[in-house]
């Protein structure tokens, strides 16, 4: 038994708990089969292209934030779900949306949550939501050997600041980069097309039914033009993920209100 | 030459349990008690801050009782052991019985084997969809377990606490009527006259997904006895 709570690991992270008493694990700890390059020695301008078909966004509304994404992972030109939920829940009052290689983009998002459960669970209190951004910056560095052999996780992250009182929204770079927008922000494939709808149909503080039609507006041009982006697809009933974060706590929008809302936003268009 | 000098296992170990219980007995008590609305948790504890319940994981909560900075040790110990067995498995791996088990194992390993043993007593509780599924776990500052049926009481008055729970309880009842008799039963017990500030109050919820561990605040606490 041990009994320093100051030894390394010992600690209020269980990231580090596992960093310094079980590296296996860890995400990326796994030894790399012989004959392929360790991350160390490949140099950073072979930096491998990002596998990353999806679109996922959040944006800020007059009450919190809106975090949502497609449902389609993809392996090079072959659909490999689509159903996969790519917004996370972390906390009560947090969640984050996953770009880049599947499985160490999920991997991550369990680990995240854990370490926010565990801090909360020592410690008897949440931490701050600019510590928990920047706890996933830290994630999302020490991912980097994996993102030097392509398989790297590139992050969004929203919540509710409940001690500012309002919705905060971070992206990540694949080094652990960590940015603070004050409007809206997207990455995967289809961030382009995404951030040009979002550029004009975002308002600042808008409700939350204003909110969730841009947001899935903007999904939708991403899924119109980006092959890696999945559009809805209502005889299969698969519609985007939406997390809706105030300061009553994180919700999923249901699957019903959804569909109305792209129903809504297709009469629009016709 | 000095003498070597020979104390008897029996005597050893009866002079750790002497004074593993001296430490324990001091400590004001704590009750475990089932309820409809799930497991009650209820410590005569005027501490605000320094808590002797805690949320382990989803369905499993925990009581210690004792020297708080050992028993605050081992809970952060049974934390770190439940996240990491739902991180490496899944959320619904992590039980009780498991924990108990562990904790029954280190206590027992500290108690044989070093000078001082540990002044603590615990109690691991785990809810159930149905009352009769509670599961509610006894370890003591040897290692010794017990697995408890409908209620449990740790701390120094943990007998006389239990002799009243044994006298007023009458079947399982709601939130309100339980948490009345668990106050009833420490200030018999205890001797005391117990106002809400003086208890720290948690529910392991039942029937409820995910994380069920709930601190019912001083305000909730006084409506539930007044009510």
């Amino acid at each position: 038994m041990r009994f320093d709570p100051f030894a390394p690991g010992f600690g209020s992270s269980f990231y580090d708990y596992l960093s310094h008493n079980r590296r296996d694990l860890l995400p990326g700890a796994a030894p790399l089969p012989a004959g392929v390059p360790a991350a160390g020695s490949v140099s950073p301008g072979a930096l491998p292209p990002v596998a990353h078909g999806t679109t996922v966004l959040a944006l800020r509304f007059a009450d919190g934030v809106i975090i949502a994404g497609d449902r389609m992972a993809s392996d090079g030109h072959t659909v490999s779900s689509r159903r996969i939920d790519k917004v996370i829940p972390t906390d009560t009052f947090s969640a984050m949306a996953i770009s880049g290689a599947v499985g160490p983009c999920l991997e991550m998002a369990k680990l995240f949550a854990t370490e926010l459960e565990f801090y909360e669970k020592i410690e008897g209190r949440a931490l701050s939501l600019a510590g928990k951004a920047n706890k996933l910056a830290q994630m999302v560095r020490g991912n980097l050997p994996l993102a030097m052999q392509g398989l790297a996780v590139i992050p969004l992250f929203a919540g509710f600041d409940t001690e500012a009182g309002a919705g905060r929204i971070f992206k990540y770079d694949v080094a652990g980069g960590r940015t603070e927008e004050a409007d809206y922000v997207a990455a995967g494939s289809g961030q382009g097309q995404a951030r040009g709808s979002l550029k004009k149909t975002y308002r600042d503080g808008m409700d939350e039914g204003a909110a969730v039609r841009v947001a899935l507006g903007a999904l939708s041009d991403a899924a119109d033009d980006d092959l890696g982006t999945g559009g809805v697809d209502p005889e299969r009933g698969i519609w985007p993920t939406v997390v809706v974060i105030t300061a009553s706590g994180m919700r999923h929008l249901p699957e019903a209100d959804v569909a109305a809302v792209h129903r809504e936003l297709a009469g629009h268009q016709e | 030459m000095a003498a070597p000098y020979y104390v008897s296992p029996e005597q050893l170990m009866r002079d750790k349990a002497e004074f593993a219980k001296k430490g324990v007995g001091r400590a004001r008590s704590i009750v475990a008690l089932r309820a409809q609305e799930g497991i009650l948790l209820v410590a005569h504890n005027p501490s605000g801050s320094l808590n002797k319940l805690s949320e382990i994981y989803d369905r499993v909560g925990f009581a210690g009782a004792g020297q708080y900075s050992e028993f605050e040790s081992l809970r952060k110990t049974g934390v770190r052991h439940a996240d990491l067995t739902g991180y490496a498995y899944s959320r619904e791996d992590v039980n009780a019985k498991s924990l108990a088990n562990g904790y029954s194992q280190m206590l027992g390993q500290i108690f044989a084997h070093e000078m001082k043993p540990l002044e603590v007593e615990l109690l691991v509780a785990q809810v159930a969809p149905e009352t009769t599924g509670d599961e509610i776990y006894h370890v003591s500052f040897d290692g010794s377990i017990i697995a408890e049926g409908d209620f449990a009481v740790i701390g120094g008055d943990a007998e006389r606490v239990a002799a009243a729970l044994f006298r007023h309880f009458s079947g399982v009842a709601d939130l309100a009527a339980s948490l009345d008799l668990c106050r009833k039963a420490l200030e018999e017990g205890g001797n005391a006259d117990l106002k809400a500030a003086d208890l720290e109050v948690a529910l392991i919820a039942r029937g409820v997904p995910g994380r069920a561990f709930r601190r019912l605040a001083a305000a909730e606490v006084e409506r539930l006895l007044s009510g």
